[in-house]
């Protein structure tokens, strides 16, 4: 029973250490188009800040391959998936047949229509190569522009912030992070940002991008011009489903997946970025491009392809911890809901220390948090709204910075402490 | 499997589970150096929680379905094949707090001494019973087979 | 963690300056924070306010009249009596033998130290049914004891529910018994009846008929050594809502026992009751009756048993209690040696003496106590302070107060935590263990392998440093003789 996967990143790593802890044997064959052993992605921003030591952005050890009993070949193109006679076909023209396939392909940046997008100088932020070569050209960088204020584009700001480059970031929406945060959540970063000399320009994008053999300005929709050296792309990413499009495969935004990570085809699986699998708090199919969702999708993707049924997704919601200017932010679920939709807010906040406190209940049931600047135990919020706890009792304890299983009622919290999952 | 349990009827929130915990975990491993001496001082990884007369402590549980593992972004978790315990790297560990946010025990936290990393319980790796249930004067941690 | 752990406030932590400091004068050296402390920072001493040295005058005898000057009150005290009257158990001496009747190894050769407690017949009546002898009437229902140690009488409410079931579960385990004093029985502890003595005191508190009928047997309490002549006391603060339940009064009134049982004015009112438990229980279960040693305890003695009692219980002037007017504890009563001896033979002289058992009482510290004590004609003994002592009491004497910091003697949530009943439970089994083996060592020492062979065997004794007369009432002989 031979398992091909394509990708290897995080989802993929946990799809082979799932299959790896039932079954020694089976053929793992792990295809990717980018050279390097199995990196973490999010940790790019930290590599171009100067703050990793080089070998530090890898995932696991370099014996990873060996000690799995892998078959990978890296630096391969994936051109074309023939699904009818069960192979995956590389750039070189050579076919790899398999048993079971997993889709593993992560998200590829999202390109607006901008002009001059080819000028040398002009980057995206989401490979390993990205960070090299932009720190290979910062020697000649006194200004950049980075298009995105959300998780990417404020990550690259940063870094480039300590490489003590001038940053100017240009978002679309009115306030930075805007799908991640709320209006208060955003303003506080933004005043710290704006304290650490980021310069955020919202509410307009970037139209063009100018220079004569190189990066020089970039032109607003406003008709400013901002001089500049270097721009970077990083508006987000979208599902990167390039080497299946007219196939079978079902797609919508990414390569829809049932709570097995099944796809429509027999025996092909999908798990992280590339997915579009069930939203348990949106109560929809979406795409949730975030770390523990991929490794936990492979996971299941790897023990459902080695026979053991009785591991299922129980539904993403989305999370992300991102550090911005010194403000530690942590969000869960749906932090902004429309108003007069059932849902009820707590919130405690202050500005003079950066800390927000946001829960957002439905029926008494948490389904989405804000939290800036204390962010100590947030995971038990996190706990609760996996698990669709009724907080009835306790929700005003919610907003104290000492909530903790002391504030739940005592039947739950032993049920909790003594229930070792 | 031997993982900590704590009985809330009998502890009494003196919190030595903490102190020890700390010195274990300190450079000198001496009370008095520990506290005294060492600069930064070292963090307890178990902490009690109290309100009126109700009191217990909280560390890791290294669960069998670890969330910290799943989303930690560095490699910096992995699990101890010989017990089953959940171990964190230091050096791998880039303090982005994705664990933090997964924990549903809230026993991960920020080591802001230096380079900011998460520090947990690591069920004093090398001793045969982790010091917070030795040295707890009333027995309210036990260590035992799940 | 030591400014936590004191409930009468002796430690604080002053932020400003990042210390600790201490009230030196609200310790009442019951070593909590010493024992805890973890870097053994702390020690205990007598506070060195030294009075000009007087032999009447003494500091004690200063400070008591400047609290009944300040208060007008009646000054209160916990535990046993503290004065330094003599110990007669270390005037007394035991036997071994040397060549004639050899001694007896208790590690190779089996020991008796089962006890049965109740009222024996005046003989055997016994009839051959061809194969075996059968016992024509049964015997009136006795308490077994595998060791001839019971745990005292302490209330609920004195004490906390921990250690109630602490000594419940070490006498179920022990295969002996522990007495619910005057608090009632706790619900939860129904269960240990059948190693529980109920407390039918002046009070009457918590007695009802399940009460009586999960109990091994029922001891109506006359009087306590602690304090002869009054009844006990209870702070409102100690009566909270558990206590309210059990012992059947409303939360949070002082629960004052009064002094007399109301309805026993004489011997015959005494009889009178005796047999109505007899009678309510269907004479399943032995009755014992527990009286305070006073001047005359030998002739009530003989009252009790010819009323009907089938233990009688003797509680000496060491006697403790969770609270009683100091005067009253240090002045009032005689010691235990005194009033076992003069019992034991009045009875004996009576020919009344296997009518009924003697248990005895008062400030028995160790294994030599107890066993001296059967040697003067003790059926078993009773352990109060001594059983505290095992879970962790460091006789502090505040008992009153309720702020207890080992978790016994108090009702306070917080701090009857400390008490871990597992752990309790186990030390006193340890105690009772270790006393066992050591009563074993001294029997087999004197050649005997029966606790019974002791039982009353005066002549196991020597007196060392005793006047004639207390030779005389003890009964024993003086050492050399």
């Amino acid at each position: 029973m031979k398992i091909v996967i394509i990708g290897n990143s995080v989802a993929a790593v946990g799809a082979i250490e799932a299959v790896r802890s039932v079954d020694r044997s089976t053929p793992i064959t792990v295809i990717s188009d980018e050279p390097h052993p199995v990196y973490s992605r999010p940790l790019i921003s930290y590599l171009l800040a100067g703050e990793l030591k080089p070998d530090q952005i890898f995932y696991r050890p370099k014996n990873f391959y060996e000690k799995n009993n892998l078959r990978p070949l890296l630096g391969r193109s994936v051109t074309k998936v023939h699904f009818e006679e069960r192979t995956v076909q590389l750039e070189n023209g050579k076919k790899i047949p398999y048993d079971h396939l997993l889709i593993a392909t992560g998200g590829k940046p999202f390109i607006p229509k901008i002009e001059g997008l080819d000028t040398p100088g002009v980057y995206t932020f989401t490979k390993l190569e990205d960070a090299k070569k932009i720190s290979s050209v910062l020697k000649d960088v006194q200004k950049a522009v980075v298009i995105g204020g959300g998780l990417i584009g404020l990550k690259a700001a940063e870094a480039l912030r300590k490489r003590k480059i001038e940053v100017t970031v240009v978002e679309l929406a009115d306030h930075i992070l805007s799908l991640t945060l709320d209006e208060t959540a955003s303003s506080i970063l933004e005043k710290a940002l704006k304290k650490e000399g980021v310069h955020l320009i919202t509410s307009n994008t970037v139209e063009a991008i100018l220079g004569d053999g190189r990066v020089e300005s970039v032109r607003l929709a406003d008709g400013k011009l901002l001089k500049t050296q270097l721009v970077v792309v990083a508006i987000g990413v979208v599902p990167n489903v390039d080497p299946f499009k007219e196939t079978a495969l079902h797609i919508e935004k990414g390569v829809l997946v049932n709570e097995r990570m099944e796809t429509n085809i027999p025996d092909v699986y999908a798990a992280g970025d590339v997915t579009q699998a069930y939203d348990k708090i949106l109560k929809s199919y979406r795409t949730i491009p975030v770390w523990p969702n991929a490794y936990v999708q492979g996971k299941i993707a790897g023990y459902q392809m080695t026979g053991n049924k009785k591991y299922q997704y129980e539904g993403s919601f989305m999370m992300n911890s991102i550090e911005v200017a010194h403000v530690p932010t942590i969000s869960i679920g749906l932090t902004n809901p429309l108003p007069n939709d059932g849902y009820q807010i707590i919130r405690k906040l202050d500005r003079s220390s950066n800390v927000y406190r946001k829960v957002i209940l439905k029926e008494d049931v948490i389904v989405g948090a804000i939290f800036t600047g204390h962010i100590d135990r947030v995971g038990i919020i996190t706990g609760l709204l996996r698990d669709g706890v009724k907080v009835k009792g306790f929700r005003k304890e919610l907003m104290s910075e000492q909530f903790g299983f002391i504030s739940f009622p005592k039947n739950l919290r032993k049920e909790k402490l003594l229930d070792l999952k | 499997m031997k993982r900590i349990f704590v009985k809330e009827e009998v502890c009494i929130g003196c919190r030595l589970c903490e102190i020890h915990c700390l010195v274990e975990h300190s450079k000198s491993k001496n009370i008095f150096k520990a506290f005294k001496e060492e600069n930064p001082r070292a963090l307890s990884r178990i902490h009690v929680e109290e309100k009126g007369t109700l009191s217990f402590s909280l560390q890791c549980r290294h669960c069998e379905e670890p969330h910290c593992l799943e989303a930690c972004m560095s490699g910096a978790l992995y699990r101890d094949e010989k017990t089953g315990a959940i171990l964190h790297n230091k050096e791998q560990c880039v303090g982005c707090w994705m664990c933090l946010m997964v924990c549903p025990y809230g026993t991960i936290q920020r080591d802001l001494n230096g380079k900011k990393v998460a520090s947990k319980c690591d069920l004093c790796m090398g001793r045969e019973t982790p010091v917070c249930v030795m040295k707890c004067p009333n027995e309210a941690l036990e260590y035992r087979e799940i | 963690m030591c400014v936590r752990q004191c409930a009468f406030e002796g430690h604080s932590y002053d932020p400003e300056n990042d210390e600790v400091n201490s009230k030196e004068e609200v310790c009442v050296g019951c070593h909590r924070c010493v024992t805890l402390c973890p870097t053994n920072a702390l020690t205990v001493r007598q506070n060195p306010l030294d009075f000009r040295a007087h032999g009447n005058w003494t500091g004690w005898a200063i400070r008591n009249i400047f609290k009944q000057a300040e208060t007008g009150g009646v000054l209160l005290t916990g535990m046993g009596n503290d004065r330094t009257y003599p110990i007669y158990w270390d005037h007394l001496l035991l036997n071994a033998s040397q060549v004639t009747n050899p001694s007896i190894d208790p590690l190779r050769e089996p020991m008796e130290l089962r006890t049965y407690l109740g009222r024996k017949p005046d003989k055997l009546d016994v009839q051959y049914n061809g194969k075996n002898f059968q016992l024509k009437e049964p015997l009136p229902r006795q308490l077994k004891l595998e060791t001839p140690v019971v745990f005292s009488a302490m209330s609920y409410g004195a004490i906390s529910y921990n250690t109630c079931e602490s000594l419940a579960r070490a006498a179920h385990a022990l295969g002996t018994y522990y007495n619910t004093g005057e608090g009632g029985l706790h619900s939860n502890l129904y269960k240990y009846g059948k190693n529980t003595i109920v407390q039918v005191a002046s009070g009457r508190f918590g007695v009802h008929k399940e009460y009586l009928d999960t109990a091994a047997a029922i001891e109506i309490k006359i009087g306590q050594g602690a304090k002869p002549g009054i009844g006990g006391h209870l702070p409102g603060e100690k009566v909270v809502e558990d206590i309210s339940k059990t012992r059947m009064i409303p939360k949070g009134t002082d629960a004052l026992s009064p002094a007399p049982q109301h309805d026993i004015y004489s011997i015959e009112d005494l009889r009178m009751l005796i047999y109505a438990l007899k009678e309510a229980t269907r004479y399943t279960k032995p009755i014992s009756v527990k009286i305070a040693a006073v001047h005359n305890a030998a002739a009530i003695a003989s009252g009790m048993v010819r009323a009907g009692a089938d233990i009688v219980a003797l509680d000496g002037f060491r006697g403790g209690t969770g609270a009683a007017p100091t005067v009253i504890r240090d002045n009032v009563g005689i010691p235990i040696e005194f009033a076992l001896a003069a019992v034991d033979q009045r009875l004996r002289d009576e020919g009344i003496r296997h009518q009924a058992s003697i248990l005895v009482a008062g400030g028995f510290r160790n294994s030599a106590d107890i066993f001296k004590a059967i040697a003067l004609g003790a059926d078993a003994v009773y352990i109060g302070t001594a059983a505290l002592i095992a879970m962790g009491c460091h006789v502090c004497q505040k008992c009153y107060t309720g702020k207890c910091n080992w978790g016994i003697a108090t009702q306070d949530p917080y701090l009857e935590k400390r008490l871990n009943p597992d752990i309790a439970t186990e030390r006193l089994i340890n105690l009772i263990h270790a006393w066992s083996h050591e009563i074993k060592e001294m029997l087999g020492g004197m050649g005997i392998n029966a606790i019974e062979s002791l039982r009353g065997n005066r002549l196991a004794l020597r007196g060392i440093g005793l006047t004639d007369t207390e030779l005389d009432i003890l009964g024993v002989l003086p050492a050399g003789r």
